[in-house]
């Protein structure tokens, strides 16, 4: 059972936040669960019945000291968690300039992935170049990953001159095929349910692709959750399918939105093997993706995940959460903070010290001024370039339809 | 050529397509094994593979966002929605998703996927077995809708919406499955003695964007598509009024070359459809065809549609456009 807190239990249940502003939140300070309380079982032999414990409990691998522990450690050589700390670094930074953009009129809305930045880059690490990945608008780090220029992405966030999608859609919704990104879309949880089409696709062409898609806890309510875990349990096809509960949905608390145990234990009743994993634990959602790839890869089908994080920032730049949830709610969050933890856990180890990372974050931020600035030569939002008007009309069909082109005619551009 | 009802038609294209192209994958509830409601997709699975053909759970939404996936990642997917009235559950994938795919991704993905369903009344299916939604999809950028009206047709433009790079929208008009209705229900005329029941047992195709002049005529130009066609043709026949009737295959991209030609040639134009009157596709047609032919209509222009209320079930027979009130408005045109 999950601790669900209920403002009203008659004449109906209506849940509630654990607290409104003004008031604390107590998380309990520490996780309970532990990296040594749960075994890790042989991806290509495990059945849906055996991740039962691993649906209800929590996936760890560094524990409070930020030691690597138990059977999920995935034993990454130091050189691989220095790039995803890199990755997670210039995500938090390049999102910090995005708002500053936004803030300044030069982008007309922003989201930023604060607090979850493990998720998509950890997670996209574990895969192979090849797989899809099929995101919801707090994956973008995913690029970072598979190397896509800072320049290309905030052109898109402008919308100017040089966006691929050509100003078609709001900042964030990237698309990038030649990364395997595919494009990102503003109504929740469509993605989902498509990307188990995307898997059924690799497995009828027999290519080794692997699917994962994400979407969010309140997310979970739409028919597109359950399409896809159903369909993805009927097909079994190569898809790794997450649920990011970083607790709020804009102002819709989970406790809200379900009346249900974990979101990972619903995959079981799909016969899909489940996990709920610390989201601000590189190490161990490095470690379950991998687990998920290695069993999609073996034709074994797909992998449901919980992914338990907290939302530290707002929905997007148009959303202020002080009103309401305590603005300081995030500091009590047992996760902590992700680039933080994956530091430590280097520097307890002697392969980072604060030098190194005081030097690289100087590198990132001096790397994403100079791509900020180059984007801003192909126009921003208030003073433009935009891409021309004509771009209106094409790309709506393979070919200019002759109704769509008397009216780009009308428009006279 | 063969003797082709229109499921045989519509079995004919989708087994020519699966022999030709590798990546095309059918789906859709009770398609498989069983072969359809309706029997189109009858012994497909067993020639070509139940990976190739095969059912799905029962949920439209799932049906229509596994063809997007498909389609993203290189397949050609021909989805079947068992009834158009079934079709709602999709309506978020397909407006939003398949229908934008390429644009919003500035033409980096596309979804060249066609979704197969049986619309239209003279079933007696009631409210939920007889709608005929075309404007529900006409009304949305990237769409191509198409409604085929005999085995013919039926055939060959299947055939085009599958091998189009865009998404196909393809309505069936269910009624003429089996034969050619022509507005009395105690008559059940089949395909066979039709001349559009021969249909060549090899692969062909019907351009979409292409209307067909049934019956050439100078009085008055009447606009139909589906079962509609077949009403509009006893009609023009009980009015005794040389009418041009245009059947108009697909509504998006429709044909304005053949349709403005006519009407600049006869004056006159009727527009029958089966959906409720407002904000049907025929509304979209009268409105495009006054700015194009104001200045050679003699008289308004007239639909003749299903009522603005749900499809009812046992008088279904007052509320589908009859011969009779189609040949009225014939009539009216040629008075006014």
């Amino acid at each position: 059972m999950t601790d669900r807190k209920t403002l009203i239990t008659s004449p109906y249940t209506l849940g509630a936040p654990p607290s409104r502003p003004g008031e604390t939140t107590d998380y309990g300070g520490k996780w309970k669960e532990q990296p040594e309380d749960l075994w890790r079982p042989d991806p290509t032999k495990c059945s849906s019945e055996d991740t039962i414990p691993h649906a209800a409990g929590l996936v760890r691998v560094l524990n409070d000291k930020g030691e690597a522990k138990g059977q999920w450690d995935p034993k990454l050589k130091s050189e691989i968690l220095i790039e995803g700390l890199e990755y997670m670094m210039r995500l938090r930074i390049f999102d910090d300039r995005m708002i500053k953009m936004q803030r300044t009129g030069k982008l007309s809305f922003y989201m930023r992935s604060l607090g979850e930045e493990a998720v998509a880059i950890a997670q996209t690490m574990a895969l192979q170049t090849q797989d899809w990945i099929f995101p919801s608008y707090r994956q973008p780090g995913a690029q970072f990953v598979r190397g896509r220029s800072m320049v290309s992405m905030i052109c898109h966030c402008i919308g100017n001159t040089e966006d691929n999608v050509k100003g078609r859609q709001m900042p964030v919704h990237y698309t990038w095929k030649e990364g395997r990104f595919i494009s990102i879309s503003s109504p929740v949880g469509t993605q989902f349910s498509q990307s188990v089409g995307v898997a059924m696709a690799s497995a009828y062409k027999g290519d080794d692709e692997v699917c994962i898609s994400w979407l969010g806890d309140g997310t979970s309510a739409q028919g597109d959750y359950h399409y896809a875990l159903n369909f993805a349990s009927t097909f079994k096809p190569p898809v790794i399918l997450n649920v990011v509960n970083n607790q709020w949905a804009i102002s819709t608390h989970k406790n809200l939105a379900t009346g249900g145990r974990t979101f990972a234990e619903r995959g079981l009743a799909y016969d899909i093997p489940s996990f709920r994993v610390d989201g601000n634990d590189f190490l161990a959602l490095y470690s379950v993706t991998k687990w998920a790839r290695d069993r999609a890869g073996a034709g074994l089908g797909p992998t449901h995940i919980e992914v338990y994080t907290y939302r530290t920032g707002p929905h997007s730049s148009s959303d202020d959460p002080s009103v309401y949830r305590p603005a300081n709610e995030f500091e009590s969050w047992p996760g902590g903070d992700p680039i933080d933890r994956l530091k430590q856990h280097l520097i307890n180890n002697g392969d980072w010290t604060d030098k190194k990372n005081a030097a690289l974050e100087k590198k990132i931020d001096a790397e994403v001024m100079a791509a900020y600035k180059e984007a801003c030569t192909f126009g921003d939002l208030a003073s433009g370039p935009y891409p021309p008007a004509s771009t209106i009309f094409t790309e709506v069909y393979e070919t200019v339809p002759w109704h769509i082109q008397e009216q780009r005619e009308e428009l006279g551009k | 050529m063969a003797k082709m009802n229109m499921i045989a038609s519509l079995n004919s294209a989708l087994r020519c397509q699966l022999e030709k192209d590798p990546n095309i994958v059918i789906f859709g509830q009770d398609i498989g094994y069983f072969g359809g409601v309706f029997r189109v997709t009858d012994g497909l699975q067993k020639d070509f593979g139940a990976h190739r053909v095969f059912d799905t759970p029962l949920a439209e939404g799932g049906i229509a966002a596994i063809a997007m996936g498909m389609s993203l990642n290189g397949l050609r997917p021909v989805a079947e929605i068992q009834f158009a009235d079934y079709i709602f559950p999709a309506y978020d994938q397909i407006v939003n998703e398949i229908a934008k795919i390429r644009h919003r991704s500035g033409g980096e993905f596309s979804a060249p996927l066609t979704i197969r369903t049986p619309a239209g009344g003279g079933i007696k299916g009631g409210h939920h077995h007889s709608q005929s939604p075309e404007s529900q999809f006409t009304h949305t950028p990237g769409l191509k809708v198409v409604y085929c009206s005999n085995p013919y047709n039926a055939k060959g433009l299947l055939t085009s919406a599958i091998e189009s790079n865009d998404p196909v929208i393809f309505f069936e008009p269910k009624r003429c499955y089996r034969g050619p209705f022509y507005g009395d229900p105690h008559k059940v005329p089949t395909w066979k003695d039709h001349p559009d029941g021969e249909v060549p047992d090899d692969y062909y195709s019907i351009p979409l964007e292409q209307a067909r002049i049934v019956r050439q005529g100078e009085a008055c130009t009447v606009i139909a598509w589906g079962t509609m066609v077949h009403v509009s043709e006893q009609a023009i026949k009980n009015s005794g009024i040389d009418c041009e009737l245009i059947d108009l295959q697909t509504l998006v991209p429709w044909d304005r070359d053949t349709v403005v030609n006519s009407i600049k040639k006869t004056g006159r134009c009727v527009i029958v459809h089966e959906a409720p009157k407002t904000s049907g596709f025929g509304a979209e047609m009268s409105a495009s065809i006054q700015e194009r032919c104001f200045y050679h209509l003699e008289a308004p222009i007239h639909r003749v549609t299903g009522w603005d209320t749900p499809f009812p079930h046992t008088t279904e027979w007052d509320y589908m456009p009859s011969p009779e009130r189609i040949a009225e408005a014939i009539k009216k045109t040629q008075e006014e």
